[in-house]
C-alpha cells in the first residue's frame, strides 16, 4: 500500500461539550475521490474544516504524505497545498472575480503594488478553461449567477496547483449543466493526480464521483467503504441507521 | 456601441457617454449637488459664496475633517465604527501643543521656535495617535469587544485626557513653523501654486496614460481615445482653475504693509501678493492620494475590502483579519493626529473644545460620500467630497445668516436624506 495524501488519524473537536468530531479517522491517496457522507451535524465538514485550517482539532494528528503536519490556520493548509471549495463559496460579493480568485495570494507589481491587469488576465486564462461563457470580469461577484459564482471559487481552488482538494458540497446550488461541469472537472482533477474529498449527502453523486465513502454519524465514522462494493441502500443504511452493510469490509 | 441600443432614448445616450468615459455615476451625482448647492448659496449670497476668498476659506476649514474622513472609511468598511477621532485628535493636539511649548522649549532647553521643534513635535504628536488607534484596535480586533464600546469608552477617555493634561487651559501661542499647517499661515504662493499645479497636471495625464498603455499590454479594452482626451480635459481644468482660483486670493494690503514695515522696507505702490495653495491643502491632497493607492492598489487595502465584503471569506483567505483590525485603527490613529496638526495650527492654539463633534462630521462626510455602514463600499475621494458639501452646508447657510440651532437641523436632516438616496440608488442599480 502506498503511503496516502492525506491521513487524519483519531481527530477529536468538541465544541462547548458536544463532540462535532469523535475519533475520527480518514485517509485520501492521490488520484483518489474520497466522499464524505452523513446528515446534517453529522460533522463532516467539521471534519473537513480541520484540515482546511479554519478549525483546529483539540486532538489526533495530520499527516500528509506521511508526515505529521501542524495546520493551525487556513494559511497553513494553503502552504501544504490543501485548497478548499466551501459550501458558501466564501467570496467577497464586493470584489471582481480576479480578486476573489487571488485574495490572500495577489500578484503585485515589481514595486509590490497589486498587478490588477496581470490577475485579470490569468483569471480570464483560467476561466476559459473552467467555464468558456463567463464573461463578468470587471463586476462585483454579487452580480453573477450561482454557476457563475461557483466557477469563481472552483477557479480559486484549482489555480494555484492543489494536492489535496477540498470540496463541500459543490453541486449543491447548481443547475444539471454546471453539476455535469463540476463532474468533468473533477474527473480531470483526478487524471491529474490530485486527491478530492467531495462532502456531499447526495448519495447518486457520491456512487457516481467517489472511489470511496466515508460515513459519519453523530461525530462518529460509521465506516469507509469502496463504492463499488456496496449499494445506494447500504450507504443509506450507513447514514440514517449507522449500520455497517454485512459481508462488506469496512 | 451594443446591437440592442440602437434604438435607445436620449437619456439612455446620455448614460453611454458617462460610461464611456467611466465615470461613476454616483460620483457625478455627488458631484452634480456639490455643484449645485454652490451656485445656490452663491445667489443667496449675491456671489459673496464662490469668491477667491471664501472658496480658500472653505477649503482650508475642510481640510481637518477630510483627512480624519479618509480613514474613516476604511473604519466602516470593516463594518466597524470611530467614535473617538474628535476625542483623540484632542489629545494628539494637547501632546504636541505641551510638547512644543513647554517640553522641548523648557526641559530640554531648545527655547521657542528652535528650527527642529515642530519635526519633533509631529513626530511624536503622530506616533502618540498611532499608538493610540492601534491599542483601539487590538481591543476590537483581539479581545472582540465592539468598536462601537471601545470607542464610546475612548471618546470620554481621550476627551479628558486632553483636558488633564493642559489643566483645561489654551495652550499657544504655537511655533511659528508649526503654524504653517494651519491654512492661512502656510501658503505656496502664487509661482509655487502654479508649479504644484502643472506638476499634478503632469502626474494625472501620465496616470492616464500609464493606465491605457497597461490595458493595452494585457490585450484588455480600452476607452476610446476621445474619451481619454475628455477625461484628461477634464482633469487638467479642474487642477489648473482650482490653482487659479486659489491665487486669485490676493493678501489684504494692510497686512503687506506690515510684513514690510515689519522689514524696515517700504511697499512698492500697487504690490499684490496671492496666498496660493495652502500647505494644509497639500497635505489633504498627498493623503487622498496615498489613501487612494493603498485602498485600490495595495494587498492592505485588499483584505480591508475582502474582510469588509465577506469577513469569513477573507479568514478562510487567510487573512489576519485580527491584525488587520489593529492596523486599521492605527492608521486612523494616525490621520486624526496629522488633523490635529492642521486644526491646532489653524487656531494657532491648543483649545480645550478642539474637535469636539468632529467624530459625528467625520463619519457624516464618510457616509454622504458613499460609504455603506453595511460594509464593503466606500471610497476616499467620495469622503473628501462628502467632508467638502458639509463644509460648504455649514458655512453656506451661516453666511446666508441662518440661526445656528436652524443649521444643525438642516445638517442633520441632510446627513439622513443623503444615506435614503444612497440606497434608493444602490437598489436601482442593483448594486450592492
Amino acid at each position: 500500500m502506498t503511503t496516502p495524501l492525506v491521513e487524519m488519524r483519531d481527530i477529536c473537536i468538541s465544541f462547548g461539550g458536544v463532540h462535532a468530531v469523535d475519533h475520527v479517522s480518514v485517509d485520501l491517496h492521490p488520484g483518489e475521490v474520497v466522499g464524505l457522507l452523513g446528515h446534517n451535524g453529522a460533522g463532516k465538514s467539521t471534519l473537513i474544516k480541520i484540515l482546511s485550517g479554519a478549525y483546529q482539532a483539540d486532538s489526533g494528528e495530520i499527516l500528509i504524505n506521511g508526515e505529521k503536519v501542524e495546520i493551525h490556520n487556513p494559511r497553513d493548509a494553503r502552504s501544504h497545498q490543501i485548497e478548499t471549495i466551501y459550501q458558501t463559496l466564501a467570496l467577497a460579493d464586493n470584489l471582481d472575480a480576479a480578486s476573489n480568485l487571488f485574495l490572500g495570494r495577489e500578484l503585485v507589481t515589481p514595486f509590490g503594488l497589486v498587478d490588477d491587469d496581470a490577475m485579470e488576465a490569468e483569471t480570464r486564462k483560467i476561466m476559459a478553461r473552467l467555464n468558456p461563457n463567463f464573461q463578468k470580469f470587471s463586476e462585483p461577484v454579487s452580480a453573477l449567477s450561482g454557476g457563475q459564482r461557483q466557477s469563481v471559487a472552483i477557479a480559486r481552488a484549482v489555480y494555484f496547483n492543489a494536492r489535496i482538494l477540498i470540496m463541500d458540497e459543490p453541486t449543491a446550488a447548481l443547475g444539471p449543466h454546471e453539476t455535469q461541469m463540476v463532474a468533468e472537472l473533477i474527473q480531470q482533477l483526478k487524471a491529474d493526480g490530485i486527491g478530492i474529498f467531495l462532502i456531499s449527502h447526495d448519495i447518486h453523486d457520491v456512487m457516481e464521483l467517489c472511489d470511496r465513502a466515508s460515513v459519519m454519524k453523530n461525530g462518529k465514522l460509521v465506516g469507509v467503504v469502496d463504492v463499488d462494493d456496496v449499494t445506494d441502500d447500504d450507504l443509506l443504511g450507513m447514514i440514517i441507521l449507522g449500520k455497517k452493510p454485512e459481508g462488506v469490509d469496512c | 456601441m451594443p446591437q440592442h441600443d440602437t434604438n435607445a432614448l436620449p437619456t439612455a445616450q446620455k448614460r453611454g457617454f458617462f460610461q464611456t468615459l467611466e465615470i461613476d455615476l454616483r460620483l457625478l451625482g455627488m458631484v452634480g449637488a456639490f455643484v449645485i448647492l454652490c451656485i445656490g448659496f452663491d445667489f443667496a449670497t449675491g456671489g459673496r459664496f464662490l469668491t477667491p476668498r471664501n472658496i480658500f476659506n472653505l477649503t482650508i476649514q475642510t481640510v481637518s475633517v477630510a483627512i480624519m474622513a479618509t480613514g474613516m472609511v476604511f473604519v466602516i468598511v470593516t463594518r466597524h465604527i470611530d467614535l473617538s477621532v474628535g476625542a483623540l485628535l484632542a489629545t494628539c493636539s494637547a501632546i504636541m501643543a505641551m510638547t512644543q511649548t513647554q517640553f522641548l522649549p523648557q526641559v530640554l532647553g531648545l527655547g521657542f521656535d528652535h528650527a527642529l521643534t515642530p519635526w519633533i513635535t509631529i513626530v511624536i504628536g503622530v506616533i502618540a495617535g498611532t499608538a493610540i488607534g492601534a491599542f483601539h484596535g487590538f481591543l476590537v480586533g483581539y479581545l472582540t469587544i465592539p468598536a462601537f464600546i471601545v470607542t464610546l469608552g475612548g471618546l470620554l477617555v481621550w476627551r479628558n485626557v486632553a483636558w488633564y493634561m493642559t489643566s483645561g487651559k489654551t495652550i499657544g501661542p504655537l511655533d511659528t513653523t508649526f503654524q504653517k499647517f494651519g491654512g492661512i499661515n502656510g501658503t505656496l504662493g502664487a509661482s509655487g501654486s502654479w508649479i504644484v499645479g502643472a506638476l499634478a497636471t503632469a502626474a494625472a495625464l501620465f496616470g492616464l496614460l500609464n493606465a491605457r498603455r497597461n490595458k493595452l499590454k494585457h490585450g484588455f479594452a480600452v476607452k476610446p481615445l476621445w474619451a481619454e482626451y475628455v477625461l484628461g480635459g477634464i482633469a487638467a481644468s479642474a487642477i489648473l482653475g482650482f490653482v487659479a482660483t486659489l491665487n486669485a486670493y490676493d493678501v489684504p494690503t494692510r497686512k503687506l504693509q506690515r510684513l514690510f514695515d515689519a522689514r524696515g522696507e517700504v511697499m512698492p505702490e500697487g504690490f499684490t501678493q496671492s496666498y496660493g495653495i495652502p500647505i494644509s491643502v497639500l497635505v489633504l491632497i498627498a493623503i487622498a492620494i496615498g489613501m487612494t493607492i493603498l485602498a485600490r492598489r495595495t494587498r492592505l487595502g485588499r483584505y480591508i475590502f475582502a474582510t469588509g465584503g465577506n469577513p469569513d471569506a477573507a479568514e478562510l483567505s487567510g487573512i489576519n483579519t485580527r491584525l488587520l483590525t489593529v492596523k486599521i485603527f492605527a492608521l486612523m490613529g494616525a490621520l486624526c493626529a496629522i488633523s490635529a496638526i492642521v486644526a491646532s495650527a489653524r487656531l494657532t492654539n491648543h483649545s480645550n473644545d478642539i474637535g469636539t463633534l468632529d467624530e459625528l462630521r467625520v463619519i457624516a462626510a464618510a457616509v454622504i460620500g458613499g460609504t455603506a455602514l453595511a460594509g464593503g463600499v466606500g471610497t476616499i475621494h467620495g469622503a473628501i467630497l462628502g467632508a467638502l458639501i458639509m463644509q460648504s452646508l455649514q458655512s453656506g447657510m451661516a453666511m446666508v445668516g441662518v440661526d445656528a440651532p436652524l443649521q444643525n437641523i438642516v445638517v442633520g436632516a441632510v446627513l439622513v436624506l443623503a444615506v435614503l438616496i444612497d440606497i434608493i440608488y444602490r437598489k436601482r442599480t442593483g448594486g450592492a
